[in-house]
């Protein structure tokens, strides 16, 4: 829902980013206000999740310039966990496996860690059990899975789902969700749809990073945005989603080649 | 990278590292059958000791260090070590009340109160100071269930009968190097006898701490469990931070008879050396039980977090029918220190059983190697044995090694044997921390994960402390 006075929530501005010495991101900007829904499309490549993990913090990128600010803080100045527990949500493209480490105290800590912040108190395992519960429901997991550990010998599928449950506990303000969406069946896809339906609201933001209009028929964004060699090439309306799906991505090398021609540094506008 | 950081978080000052300032007696340094006779005379000791001593010291002089470990360290001079340490107080005392205030705030210090008031609940405690034991807790309680927990000196004057029994009959004192230099110089450690039929009715634990700077600790622990009797027995040890390295060579021999039962655990926190390997224990130590009887069983259960040389292979020789012999070990090794540990499972009695789970954990640059044995002798009719052995390095300039030894003489044995190695990646401890988890606890959760497995075997009591241990090595900067 777009409210041109709603709270702005997430601001990146020119944002680039290297890992080692591959600059990936060239100029980013995005702007996220509460209650929006955006979806990010692009070819493989084009830089998606390295904006995600930039955004989150993740220690491989190095942000060379511009900024991000994130109700109105700085975020790039903020540890990764600092940046979770104020708020800030990334469901992984590819979840990791974390042997040895149970899935309920993970969730249980995680979850403390978020409440902390927010002024709230701790809850013991027996409250949290509680909490859990009623959150699978969400995303329709079965409760075995909390018995087993983070994410290790879980289905795509079920990464996928776990993640959304972590979402569900964390109640983020922003939520970036990177290709939540592939590998799920149906079923799962139109649960995990309705979950995170369910969790956005007036206040809060979500970035959904997807390659299908499938998902996008059951979540209607508010913008799409087409990322391309590392900047946002084009936003729209939820159309553009429909006009990829029919022309696909031949048009960006065109626009691409256009922008190297008029000027390798200037940064790219938004619409 | 976060490993960099990681390698901070593991490398927290050590917090034992404090020497308390008490008169001490002391020998000369150096090694002589001289100094065997010395010591065996300041303790006062029956006839059949001092042969003992002096049998081992001459087999000594005829042995050579073994070089066979995955370590290395300077040349150890035997003759630069002082042989025999021990507080300034006169004899031991009868009431903790007369033991000196210096020697009870030390323990204190250390997380073992030993007066009345404070003392732990559930577990008789013995308290070793360099090489003598000054105070055993709950003595009187364990007597009247027939126990015995004292320290090894008042059990050779006590009840010599009983020591010269046991002693020496599982390590013989040729066994090895440095079981023969204990066997000759051993000062003190505990002694504990649970008669025919008796469940101790607390866990017992020994106490270890090293004062004195060049000081050589040659403890000496004997752990005997008639039939069907049983006990669960734990040790812990720390150090001060000295710059030179000093020589921990102990011995320890456990022996349980038809249906009896020794739980035995370590927590072993001696002081590591600094992050360059300047300074720590040198921990070269024997320890092997007996299942002399039908159905009996061993447990050794090893939280190893100190030292900068371990060299350590609790074992287990399983002469009794259906005996069971168990090794769960952590050990976690960090900056320039070195662990060889491991276990040697001997299957002699038909329908033995052995289990061994070990867990390295290297960081920094150390080197953490499992070293382990499993022998099926042709008695040992449907023998079986279950080996894990799993690594975990943190950093990429640390190394783990596996030597997995297997001789069977028994074709229908079964001996299953699995390994594995990880490393925590900075993609696991970002996964974490994106969750709000701060990057200290995010490793620590890992590793806990990791040890899961061993730490469960520990005493309730033990369990937290284990975990606290590994916390506080693995605690950091950050928060
Ligand atoms: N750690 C890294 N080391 C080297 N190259 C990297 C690293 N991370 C990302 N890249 C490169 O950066 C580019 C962008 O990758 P990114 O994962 O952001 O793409 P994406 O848009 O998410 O693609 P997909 O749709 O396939 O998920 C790719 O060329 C990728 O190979
Ligand atoms: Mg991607």
């Amino acid at each position: 829902m777009i409210r041109p006075d709603a709270p702005l929530l997430l601001e990146i501005r020119d944002l680039h980013a290297r890992v080692e010495d591959q600059p990936i991101l060239k100029g980013v900007n995005l702007t996220l206000r509460a209650g929006e829904i955006h979806a990010v499309m692009g070819r493989n490549g084009s830089g998606k999740s390295t904006l995600s993990k930039v955004l989150a913090g993740h220690p491989a990128y190095t942000v060379t310039a511009g900024s991000v600010t994130y109700r109105g803080a700085d975020l790039l100045e903020l540890d990764p966990e600092q940046r979770a527990r104020i708020g800030l949500f990334l469901g992984f493209q590819y979840p990791v496996e974390i042997p040895g480490v149970s899935n309920l105290e993970f969730l249980r800590v995680a979850t403390n860690a978020r409440r902390a912040e927010r002024g709230e108190e701790e809850l013991d395992t027996f409250a949290f059990e509680d909490l859990v519960r009623e959150r699978l429901k969400v995303v329709q997991m079965d409760p075995a899975f909390l018995e087993r550990s983070v994410n290790e010998g879980f289905s795509g599928g079920e990464k996928k789902r776990n993640e959304i449950l972590q979402m569900a506990l964390l109640e983020p303000l922003v939520a970036i969700l990177d290709e939540t969406d592939s590998g799920l069946d149906i079923d799962a896809l139109r649960i995990v749809a309705e979950g995170v339906s369910q969790l956005a609201g007036p206040d809060n933001a979500t970035l959904l990073i997807t390659h299908y209009q499938r998902l996008l028929d059951l979540i209607t964004p508010d913008y799409v945005h087409v990322m391309a060699a590392g900047r946002i090439l084009r936003t729209g309306g939820k159309e553009l989603a429909l006009e990829l799906e029919r022309t696909g991505y031949d048009w960006v090398d065109q626009e691409l080649a256009n922008l190297e021609a008029t000027s390798e540094r200037e940064p790219v506008e938004v619409a | 990278m976060s490993t960099a950081t990681v390698g901070d978080l593991v490398s927290q000052p050590y917090k034992h590292g404090f020497v308390t300032d008490i008169e001490t007696e002391k020998i000369a340094k150096g090694l002589s059958e001289d100094v065997v006779r010395l010591i065996s005379s300041k303790k006062d000791e029956p006839d059949f000791l001092l042969a003992f001593r002096l049998r081992a010291y001459r087999q000594w002089l005829q042995m050579e260090e073994p070089n066979w470990a995955a370590l290395g360290y300077p040349v150890i001079d035997y003759q630069n070590i002082i042989y025999y340490a021990a507080p300034k107080q006169q004899e031991k005392k009868a009431s903790l009340d007369e033991v000196d205030p210096k020697l009870l705030e030390t323990f204190e210090k250390l997380g073992i109160p030993l007066s009345e008031q404070k003392r732990l609940s559930n577990v008789a405690v013995d308290a070793v100071f360099d090489s003598v034991s000054i105070a055993t807790t709950y003595r009187e309680k364990l007597a009247e269930h027939g126990v015995i927990f004292c320290s090894i000196s008042e059990a050779v004057k006590e009840h010599p009968d009983l020591i010269e029994k046991y002693l020496g009959t599982v390590v013989p004192s040729n066994d090895n190097y440095f079981a023969a230099l204990n066997s000759a110089v051993f000062s003190d450690g505990s002694f504990v006898f649970i008669p025919k039929g008796v469940e101790c009715p607390m866990e017992l634990s020994t106490y270890f701490r090293i004062n004195s700077a060049d000081t050589g600790q040659f403890e000496r622990t004997l752990i005997v469990a008639e039939e069907g009797a049983s006990v669960s027995y734990l040790e812990g040890c720390t150090a001060p931070m000295f710059d030179t390295n000093q020589l921990h060579a102990a011995v320890v021999e456990l022996v349980v008879l038809d249906d009896a039962s020794i739980k035995y655990s370590t927590v072993q926190n001696w002081y590591a050396g600094d992050e360059h390997g300047v300074g720590g224990i040198y921990n070269f130590v024997t320890k092997r039980g007996q299942c002399r009887g039908d159905r009996s069983r061993i447990s050794w259960t090893q939280v190893e977090t100190g030292s900068a040389i371990t060299w350590k292979y609790p074992s287990c020789v399983l002469q009794g029918a259906d005996s069971v012999g168990e090794f769960y070990s952590v050990a976690l090794t960090n900056n320039r220190q070195q662990a060889d540990t491991g276990t040697k499972m001997i299957h002699v009695g038909p329908r033995t059983r052995s289990t061994i789970v070990s867990k390295g954990i290297s960081a920094g640059h150390s080197s953490n190697s499992y070293r382990g044995l499993v022998q099926i002798g042709p008695k040992a009719v449907g023998a079986k044995n279950y080996s894990q052995c799993d690594s975990m390095l943190i950093g990429d300039q640390a190394a783990a090694n596996t030597y997995p030894y297997i001789r069977s003489q028994q074709p229908d044995a079964a001996v299953e044997h699995e390994a594995s190695t990880c490393r925590i990646s900075a993609d696991q401890l970002f996964y974490l921390q994106s969750r709000g988890i701060g990057f200290e606890e995010a490793v620590s959760m890992m590793v806990s994960g990791f040890c899961r497995d061993v730490f469960n075997q520990l005493p309730m009591e033990f369990a937290a402390e284990a975990d606290k241990l590994l916390a506080l090595k693995l605690e950091g900067s950050v928060g």
